[in-house]
């Protein structure tokens, strides 16, 4: 630590970071621009001046910028001495701005507008033409207004230096620098949204929000965490009028940061759908007619079925809906609502957490990695956070180029000029293509049952002592060798898989390579799974045999499907024959789906938006979230529909979180995820709304002068009002950051230890699973091996469609597509197909197919979740493929929207071992 | 042989072509590689930093110190860039150098590639220098034919591979690290130093960024010695270097003078003086980015520290004059408007502070200026100056406009008031 004096202030500094994070981290307000605390500095916008004096006797001092300063024990630094050229920068900046903040969506939680005042420009002096540009149409999710530009640019720093965008830069120079695409056009990275929060002004805005746009203090809010995949990335949804208009990051040092991808920013829209299940419905017996229920009628209709009747529970509903649910149905009517070989897949992830000395690895873990091995797992697709912080892992090999010349690690630039796009060990071993090849060492083109072989054999080479595989070829085992090399190599070498495979030797695979790793440190090991709570769930099946599978056969004359949609679990036929032979069937749900079709019963169930509960995600981290706003008197979080009288007819949320405790691994620590119910600070609960929430005495003017009572939440600790205490004075219950004089999300280092690190207060969830202390053991290394008839087939995801609820968000349609398959370019051609062609699957119907070069012939990939195939009528080894008759491509089909690097027959890829 | 005392100059005679290699060589080109050959590197740095040569870039740090800071070799590439990106308002020494005499340039580029132990040497040339591109090309060749390029250099050794890089043309890339940016292929932004160059340079290699004379000084170094580079100044100082003048002068032009002789000698002696019915009204001593200087400073020797006590730069010493004829503001106006352009658009000072003056100057120029605008200018000029910007690029072009409001202020005000008396505006 050092210490230096800034404008007669003595703080304790670390050498290490910049001057500005050092300022900044002592709550002092100091305006920059292009410095972000996870991109680090360049010294581009000149805004964060301070002067810098050599010693005691220097009165003059010399002007530096901050963030591109270490501070040196000792100094002397005045901020206010610089005021005068910050206020001459921001002058300057503000010459060809639009001044148009009443239009703009960015006013009111603008960093320019509030960098402009702290840098003491009022008054415009400059009286010349602005420059003007042309705005671009970026797609459905990110608005374009290029003439607020300030040129930071902080927008291709994050878009191609951070998330690795190709098709996004600056263009022309001087002050008439542009950002943008090269023509008109959807963006392709997956992170897009999140310029719009790193942009400091309304160049890069929120396109959905901007739909149906509100002002940042209108908005009600509350602590979120996404419910659209296993990653649990933190939110913070604002709700209007009664609609859900965005979702915004939330900060979680351990887990997603300062970033999220577009699925969970812009895939809330089904929030608002017109397919809302808004009503109870009760079919009549008669004539199989619906008509609508009293919320009463419904939930004593709902325990009625319930007692005897079975559960099948949801990995995409909360840990306490769940918990009700088997409460109501009792532990061994419980099943679990995901498909089967899903089901052991998971009790599979758990067994290695569990039983295996290997390190979960968070997303924070996972930038800090400098090799990694990613076996079969597309995550770009099935958990995209992920694939976010793999591209920061690569960097490492900068990091320790720096560190090497002693550079700080804050010097980005020099960072990237050092690794001059040379990145650290990345290995992927999949059956396709993915979007992270670019920066992969090498990409193996390969089976999952191949890739598992190959990862057995990788453990055995990192320690003899794992199983060894004898069948590789020479190309196999020339990959197994470098790959063993350079993780054995690495510091911090780490190994991520996951399920969405559905081959139970990739994990266990992963798992011995993550084993293998293990010596003074443990190696990393991060297991992806597909769902918001899969782990939840299955924690509290409490290892039953109670498969989806089971509960089908079990004979059973009532049924309760919580929030899941059984077609997307089994194949139709079973869930018909199942279905069928129910005399009753509730399904609590929030949309509409095929199951819903076949129940007596159906209940409005509240999105993760309007409820309040628990999701475990792929760490086994527990996290809570706060309903966004309270739904109307028909719509109830499931766990409150199903609690019968043991927990009292409406319990609060904390009663069935406690109940879980009982149940889970280290179950105590749910208890600590919240302050606890009848949490106050002076008296007063945390407001969800703003403190300049506007309206609340004239919002319903219209109807009745008098104002209505504020709506209350039983269920914690947060108040469905602008009343109560605001996160300035403490953040346990860390909602939308705002600060005074920070009215953006900038606002977010005055509750930080330190800018970039962890909340002052608010947790970031607790993991449940303890890691395994005791010695190493191994999986056997075999792989069944199926005959396969036909082609054999891999599943396909999309990030924007694959997932059920998200996929019915208006946002998301716009960058989906109908079902697909993908083959190689001469299975292609020996199917006769030409490029107006369909593709007959078995007797499941027809789809338009893909050419990919990368995929190895005789393979398929075959869409999952998106509309027209279900890929669970499908799970067969292989599949029979033909040339469909009288084909017409379905008008969604979009293949613009499917972003590959191996389209077409011309393409880079070969087969096989692919060096880069 | 007596070495000579026009080093650079030797075998350039105005009308006739560039030698060729044989012609070259036979005038005792060459000769400079084989001695190297025969040094340490460490102590050809030596021998070079201590003849005292400065860089001719414009900012005149010793080139053997700059050397020395290049580490030991790793077994990686090394690279030599020579910044032939000449782009500097009222320079045009180095086009003298490459269109005349090429072949001295890439022997200063093999001798110093020799010191420096680089793989690997690139010109860094503009765009519009199509003359010397030819020029260039063909020596380049003829060296590659001669075994003084490629593998085995001079029958040593030691490989050295030459390209010729021509720009597509942006001010910026005369600063060095931008350069170095624009060779990769990257937007031509100034990087940050440290890391220096010649620890982490062009990809990330270590790499020496030369100017064009600056290089083309090191054969006549290498082959007769410091001591002789020493006494080719004037008055004691060391090397001749290449000094012009732009503007109305009887014979405008380029020569190779003695380091030391005064603004005076080369105006009136080498440049004949103004033209007739023009009086000196003031000069910029070394390009469009230095502070203006005036007829009282003419007898000052073109030396760094003798130029900016009288508060300037010598830069390139390749010196503008403006006449009495001349609108001072039109000529500040012209070359604020060219910085401006040439800003890369990083930082803040420059991007959006040299638009700004420009529009001031412009309306100046029309007629509509305001006395406000007087001091805005005046703030803009230390809003823009060292230490404030990112590289060097603003602070240069604030310069002629700070003397400029200093020198000529009373012409602004005249300006405010009456417009620009000088017409054809």
């Amino acid at each position: 630590m050092a210490k230096i004096t800034v404008d007669g202030k003595v703080f304790e500094v670390d050498p290490n970071n910049n001057l500005l994070e050092e300022i900044l981290s002592h709550q002092q307000d100091l305006p920059y621009f292009c410095w972000h605390p996870s991109m680090g500095s360049v010294g581009s916008c000149r805004q964060c001046a301070v002067i810098e004096y050599a010693n005691d006797q220097d009165q003059r001092g010399r002007q530096v910028m901050a963030c591109m300063t270490s501070p040196r024990d000792g100094a002397r630094y005045s901020i206010e001495k610089a005021h005068q050229f910050r206020a001459q920068a921001i002058e300057s900046i503000m010459t060809s701005h639009p001044h148009d903040c009443p239009v703009c969506e960015e006013g009111g939680e603008c960093h320019l507008q509030d960098m402009t005042v702290m840098s003491g420009h009022t008054y415009r002096r400059y009286d010349g033409k602005k420059a003007t540009h042309t705005n671009q149409d970026l797609g459905p999710f990110i608005g374009h207004e290029m003439n607020r530009c300030i040129t930071c640019y902080r927008c291709v720093r994050y878009y191609k230096d951070y998330a690795g965008g190709t098709d996004f830069g600056p263009q022309a120079s001087h002050n008439h620098t542009y950002f943008g695409r090269f023509q008109d056009g959807p963006l392709e990275s997956e992170f897009s949204g999140n310029l719009a929060e790193v942009c400091p002004t309304g160049v890069f805005t929120d396109k959905v929000f901007s739909k149906h746009y509100a002002r940042k203090w209108d908005l009600q809010t509350s602590p979120s965490v996404c419910a659209a995949c296993g990653v649990g990335c933190n939110t913070n949804p604002g709700e209007r009028y009664g609609t859900l208009r965005r979702v915004v990051n939330r900060f979680n040092d351990a887990v997603n940061g300062y970033f999220l991808c577009d699925k969970g920013r812009f895939g809330t829209g089904y929030v608002n759908s017109e397919q809302r299940i808004r009503v109870s419905m009760t079919r009549n017996s008669h004539d199989g007619r619906p008509s609508e229920i009293s919320p009463g009628d419904a939930k004593a209709q709902l325990l009625r079925i319930g007692k005897g009747g079975i559960g099948i529970g949801s990995p995409r509903a909360s840990l306490e809906a769940n918990y009700a649910l088997r409460e109501l149905v009792g532990k061994d009517n419980f099943y679990a609502g995901v498909s089967d070989a899903e089901f052991g897949l998971l009790n599979q992830v758990l067994d290695i957490y569990r039983s295996k000395p290997v390190h979960v690895a968070s997303i924070k873990d996972i930038e800090q990695c400098d090799a990694v091995i990613v076996l079969g797992e597309d995550v770009t697709n099935t958990a995209a956070r992920i694939a976010l912080a793999l591209r920061q892992s690569v960097k490492s090999i900068g990091r320790d180029m720096a560190a090497k010349l002693k550079l700080p690690q804050w010097h980005d630039a020099a960072i990237r000029n050092l690794a001059q796009g040379r990145h650290s060990p990345l290995y992927i071993l999949s059956p396709q293509a993915t979007r992270l090849d670019d920066i992969a060492k090498q990409v193996h083109i390969a089976s999952a049952a191949d890739s598992a072989r190959i990862g057995f054999a990788i453990a055995h080479a990192i320690d003899n002592s794992a199983p060894a595989v004898n069948d590789l070829s020479a190309a196999e085992q020339a990959l197994v060798t470098s790959i063993a090399a350079d993780l054995k190599a690495a510091k911090k070498p780490l190994v991520v898989s996951g399920t969405s495979s559905l081959e139970p030797a990739l994990l266990n695979a992963a798992a011995n390579i993550a084993t293998a790793l293990g010596g003074d440190k443990r190696g990393n090991l991060a297991l992806c799974v597909p769902e918001a709570n899969s782990l939840g769930l299955m924690l509290l099946m409490e290892g039953s045999a109670n498969s989806l599978g089971k509960a089908m056969q079990a004979g059973a004359t009532n049924a309760i499907v919580l929030e899941n949609d059984l077609y997307r679990r089994a194949p139709s036929a079973s869930v018909d024959k199942f279905l069928t032979g129910l005399q009753q069937l509730a399904v609590l749900d929030s949309l509409q789906n095929r199951t819903g079709e076949a129940a007596n019963l159906v209940l409005a169930a509240g999105t993760f938006a309007e409820t309040t509960g628990t999701f475990i995600n792929y760490e086994g981290r527990a996290q809570h979230f706060y309903a966004t706003f309270k739904p109307a008197p028909e719509i109830r979080s499931s766990a409150k529909w199903l609690c019968d009288t043991a927990f009292g007819e409406e319990p609060r949320i904390h009663l069935l979180t406690g109940g879980c405790a009982a149940l889970l691994p280290n179950g105590y620590k749910l208890q600590k995820l919240t302050p606890g119910a009848d949490w106050n600070f002076a008296g007063a609960k945390a407001p969800r709304q703003h403190h300049r929430y506007s309206g609340r005495t004239a919002l319903r003017a219209h109807l009745n002068v008098h104002e209505p009572k504020q709506e209350q939440d039983e269920d914690g600790i947060m108040n469905y009002s602008m009343e109560g205490v605001p996160p300035t004075k403490d953040a346990t219950v860390f909602n939308s950051p705002w600060s005074p004089g920070w009215n953006s999300n900038q606002s977010l280092f005055k509750f930080q230890r330190h800018t970039g690190a962890a909340l002052t207060q608010a947790g970031h969830g607790e993991l449940l699973l303890d890691e395994y202390t005791g010695a190493k053991s191994w999986y056997p290394a075999t792989v069944a091996k199926a005959a396969i008839n036909g082609f054999a087939m891999f599943p396909l995801y999309h990030l924007f469609g694959s997932e059920e609820l998200t996929a019915k968000s208006d946002a998301i349609q716009a960058k989906t597509t109908s079902a697909y398959i993908a083959l190689n370019p001469a299975d292609a051609s020996k199917l006769g197909l030409a490029a107006s062609d369909g593709v007959q699957v078995q007797h499941n119907g027809a789809v338009p197919y893909l050419v990919r070069a990368s995929i190895a012939p005789g393979t398929v990939g075959v869409s999952v979740g998106l509309s027209g195939l279900n890929f669970q009528d499908l799970v067969t080894p292989g599949i029979a493929l033909n040339k469909a008759a009288n084909w017409q491509n379905p008008k969604d089909w979009r293949a613009s929207n499917i972003i590959v690097s191996d389209a077409g027959s011309d393409s880079a890829y070969g087969r096989g071992v692919q060096g880069r | 042989m007596t070495p000579t005392n026009k080093p650079l100059t030797k075998n350039i005679e105005p009308g006739r072509a560039p030698f060729t290699f044989a012609q070259y060589q036979a005038a005792g080109g060459y000769q400079s590689v084989a001695k190297a050959l025969t040094y340490k590197p460490r102590d050809l740095m030596k021998l070079v930093q201590d003849s005292g040569l400065g860089g001719r870039g414009g900012a005149g740090f010793n080139t053997g110190l700059k050397w020395s800071f290049i580490p030991e070799p790793d077994g990686g590439p090394r690279y030599l860039v020579v910044n032939a990106d000449e782009m500097e308002p009222g320079t045009f020494k180095d086009r003298l150098l490459m269109e005349n005499d090429p072949h001295l340039l890439i022997e200063g580029m093999i001798t110093a590639s020799i010191a420096l132990q680089a793989t690997m040497a690139y010109i860094f040339l503009r765009g519009e220098y199509k003359e010397a591109e030819h020029a260039l090309q063909q020596a380049i060749k003829e060296a590659y034919d001669a075994g003084m390029l490629g593998k085995n250099i001079a029958g040593s050794t030691m490989n050295l591979d030459m390209a010729l890089h021509t720009s597509a043309g942006r001010y910026i890339c005369g600063e060095e690290t931008a350069l170095i940016n624009a060779l990769e292929g990257k937007r031509a932004n100034p990087r940050f130093k440290p890391p220096f160059p010649q620890v982490s340079g062009l990809w990330g290699r270590p790499t020496l960024v030369n100017n064009v004379e600056t290089i083309c000084n090191i054969p006549g170094i290498v082959n007769n010695g410091a001591d002789w580079y020493k006494g080719l100044g004037f008055n004691g100082q060391s090397g001749t270097r290449l000094s012009g003048v732009s503007g109305r002068v009887k014979r405008p032009g380029c020569w190779e003078v003695p380091v030391g002789i005064t603004f005076r000698t080369l105006l009136e002696d080498y440049a004949g003086g103004m033209q007739d019915g023009y009086q000196l009204k003031a000069f910029l001593p070394g390009g469009g980015s230095t502070d203006f200087m005036l007829p009282e400073h003419l007898d000052l020797p073109m030396l760094a520290g003798d130029v900016q006590k009288a508060g300037s730069r010598l830069g390139t010493s390749l010196i503008m004059v403006l006449d009495d004829k001349t609108c001072p503001i039109g000529c500040i106006h012209n070359l604020i408007k060219f910085f401006a352009h040439e800003s890369c658009g990083w930082c803040t000072p420059c991007r959006d502070g040299l638009p700004w003056v420009e529009h001031m100057l412009l309306k100046m120029e029309q007629g509509k200026g305001e006395l406000k605008d007087i001091d805005i200018m005046k703030e803009a000029c230390g809003y823009m100056g060292p230490g404030n910007t990112f590289c060097a690029l603003a602070p240069g072009a604030a310069e002629p406009l700070q003397s400029g409001l200093k020198y000529f202020h009373d012409e602004f005000i005249e300006h405010v008031n009456h417009g620009c008396k000088y017409h054809n505006h």
